[in-house]
């Protein structure tokens, strides 16, 4: 099934794409590639343009400036039927007077494919996505997460060079959620060809899913790079705090070393000259309680118990430091003195103009 | 109604015999009683008798009978696909100027305008208007059945208009994306999908027009042609030559025929909305 069955192009190209509606400018001059067969995620706060340039692609709005380019093709004065795409929205928006196989034949049937073919290509793509069960039923008579089977069913079905996906998993309970992302993630095996571009606000999903993300934040792109890039090494501030809920500590900085709030931290500091402020960016995961390499002291402000792990919440020199430990068996008091340290490779040193304040 | 306690359950009922059934529902009864009555001179008609009824059913009654039912049936198709065809273009054009084009709001509203004026202009007018434009070149229609459907047409297709317009403001832009992602150009959008979704709401608008169009009276006097006489207009003739109960008669005839009409659209109305 994996072989031989692409018909449309693939890739996505975005090129200096503006839209506003009215005055208010929702996406601005976005320059993006996703590559042929490429799982590009764009993640982002809400409100933040995501759908609105999955809509540049599909061609339901138009953009003020710039262009979209579908395969290679400049698709940007085309509309939405002519551009070769399937989408999955986040509502799934199966036709409640159609069967689900009717509603998977239906974008065969509207693109006038051989009649011959669609009982095949129909149970192909419901097979796929596991719901050849369910073919007779009406989308009323199925679950949410049976519906936004469907929904992927449908737009398989025409073969698309490229899939668009908006939040398709945020309307399914949490076990939902991590299955439906595990067979998307065999689906993108099985169709190694096609693009797809997935928007989402869950950064889990995010680097469990993509080979790149794209980082969105009031109608600009941030930060693009694959998971280990953005979560490991993050160049903004934005990127840090909202991929992997990084702790952001403003610090100022030596040679091979920061002071922050007059404590020596050993960190890299190559990159960043010297005697500037930058911002001193540690995952929560990552910061361990006790002394150690880098110790910090400060006070326990809050401690949230989370099952297997608590979190720690401290003032250090004025600032917030979250520490996510493993289950502790006497917790910290509020208002005690703790020390918390963390190793110099697991931070990473941001220069102050790299971050978008 | 969601009234749970049972003193709010009594005061509901109350309520509803009180004010339902002199309002509403006794009128309707004294024209069936009157229907039956030979005479009628105490507080109770006396005589009764169903010879109205024969009469009812026989000769020119009959033939008024479908003559408004074939009025009616005529008018309400044309207001459907007329008021549909309006409202789908006016939903058009009022949501491609979002943003852009001032122009097509303006005409978007000018439809709506436009639509409302048979509501609005007294049918007597309406009548007039089309007696008048129609009688004299280039086209002449006075006299004919035509132009009595054609003015029951004109003043319906208001009503099918709203309500179809009032159901594509609730129709979820959703579905047409969907489709038009999947490849389906917009004709084949509206004919899969849109009208497929609308399909309730164009049988109700379309039994909206036909009741209306059974009950035309003022608009017909004025157009009716000596062998197109609707039965509304028989029955005003029979009261006026004081057969009051032969006239009560053919009203319960033209209920009667109205509500089974009625009745039938919204069985196919049921099988049509999916939920
Ligand atoms: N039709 C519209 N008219 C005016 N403004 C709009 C319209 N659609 C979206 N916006 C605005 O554009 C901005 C971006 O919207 P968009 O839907 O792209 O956000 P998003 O990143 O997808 O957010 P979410 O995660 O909440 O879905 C928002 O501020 C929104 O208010
Ligand atoms: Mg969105």
């Amino acid at each position: 099934m994996s072989s031989g069955i692409r018909t449309m192009d693939s890739g996505i190209r975005f090129d200096s794409v503006s839209v506003a509606y009215g005055k208010s400018v929702v996406l601005d001059s976005l320059d993006l590639t996703v590559e042929p067969g490429e799982v590009m995620a764009l993640l982002g706060p809400s409100g933040s343009g995501k759908t609105t340039a999955l809509r540049a692609v599909a061609g339901f709005v138009r953009p003020v400036s710039g262009r979209v380019f579908i395969g290679g093709r400049d698709v940007t004065a085309l509309p939405p039927h002519r551009r070769g795409i399937g989408m999955v929205v986040q509502q799934y928006a199966l036709f409640p007077h159609l069967r689900v196989e009717e509603n998977v034949a239906f974008g065969l049937k509207a693109r006038k494919t051989a009649r011959a073919d669609i009982p095949g290509r129909v149970a192909d793509a419901l097979e796929m996505t596991g719901m050849a069960a369910y073919a007779k039923r009406y989308p009323r008579e199925l679950s949410g997460g049976q519906q936004q089977r469907v929904a992927i069913a449908r737009a398989l079905a025409i073969r698309p060079g490229v899939l668009l996906l908006d939040e398709p998993l945020s309307a399914l309970d949490a076990q939902l959620r991590s299955g439906m992302l595990a067979e998307l993630a065999r689906l993108h095996r099985e169709l190694p060809d096609v693009s797809i571009l997935y928007v989402t606000h869950d950064q889990v999903e995010a680097l469990t899913l993509a080979d790149r993300i794209a980082v969105m934040d009031r109608a600009r792109l941030r930060d693009c790079g694959t998971p280990q890039e953005l979560y490991r090494a993050p160049r903004t501030a934005f990127t840090a705090s909202f991929v992997g809920n990084a702790n952001l500590l403003p610090v100022s900085v030596g040679v091979g070393s920061v002071s922050l709030g007059g404590a020596e931290v050993k960190v890299d500091t190559s990159g960043v000259a010297a005697g500037v402020s930058a911002t001193l960016c540690v995952r929560p995961h990552l910061v361990g309680l006790g002394p150690g390499p880098n110790s910090l002291s400060g006070t326990v402000t809050e401690v949230q118990w989370r099952g297997a792990t608590h979190r720690v919440l401290a003032s250090v020199a004025g600032h917030s430091v979250k520490a996510d430990v493993r289950e502790l068996r006497e917790p910290p008091a509020l208002g005690s003195a703790v020390t918390l340290h963390f190793a110099p490779e697991d931070a990473v040193l941001l220069a102050a103009g790299v971050s978008d304040e | 109604m969601l009234v749970h306690s049972r003193k709010g359950k009594w005061a509901t009922w109350t309520v509803f015999f009180v004010l339902f059934l002199p309002l509403f529902a006794l009128p309707l009864l004294v024209i069936v009683a009157a229907s039956f009555a030979g005479h009628w001179s105490g507080a109770f008609p006396s005589d009764l008798t169903a010879e109205h009824y024969s009469a009812a059913t026989r000769g020119e009654s009959l033939q008024a009978l479908t003559t408004s039912l074939l009025t009616a049936l005529g008018a309400s198709l044309i207001a459907l696909a007329a008021g549909t065809w309006a409202a789908l273009a006016a939903a058009a054009l009022k949501r491609r100027g979002e943003g852009t084009s001032r122009l097509s709001r303006g005409c978007g509203r000018i439809l709506d305008a436009l639509f409302i004026m048979p509501v609005a202009v007294p049918s007597v007018v309406v009548g007039l208007a089309v007696l008048v434009a129609f009688s004299k070149p280039p086209v002449i229609l006075n006299g004919t059945s035509t132009i009595v459907v054609l003015a029951h047409a004109i003043l319906v297709t208001a009503f099918a208009y709203q309500s179809v317009s009032a159901a594509i403001l609730r129709l979820d832009p959703a579905y047409e994306q969907a489709a038009a992602s999947l490849g389906a150009r917009p004709a084949y959008v509206l004919w899969r999908v849109k009208l497929p979704l609308l399909l309730p709401s164009l049988t109700a608008a379309a039994g909206l027009c036909f009741a209306l169009s059974m009950g035309e009276l003022s608009a017909t006097m004025m157009l009716y042609p000596p062998d197109w006489t609707p039965l509304p207009v028989r029955i005003y003739a029979a009261t006026d030559r004081g057969a009051t109960f032969t006239g009560a008669a053919l009203a319960v005839v033209l209920m009667g025929a109205t509500l089974l009409v009625l009745f039938a659209v919204s069985r196919i109305r049921t099988r049509a909305s999916y939920r």
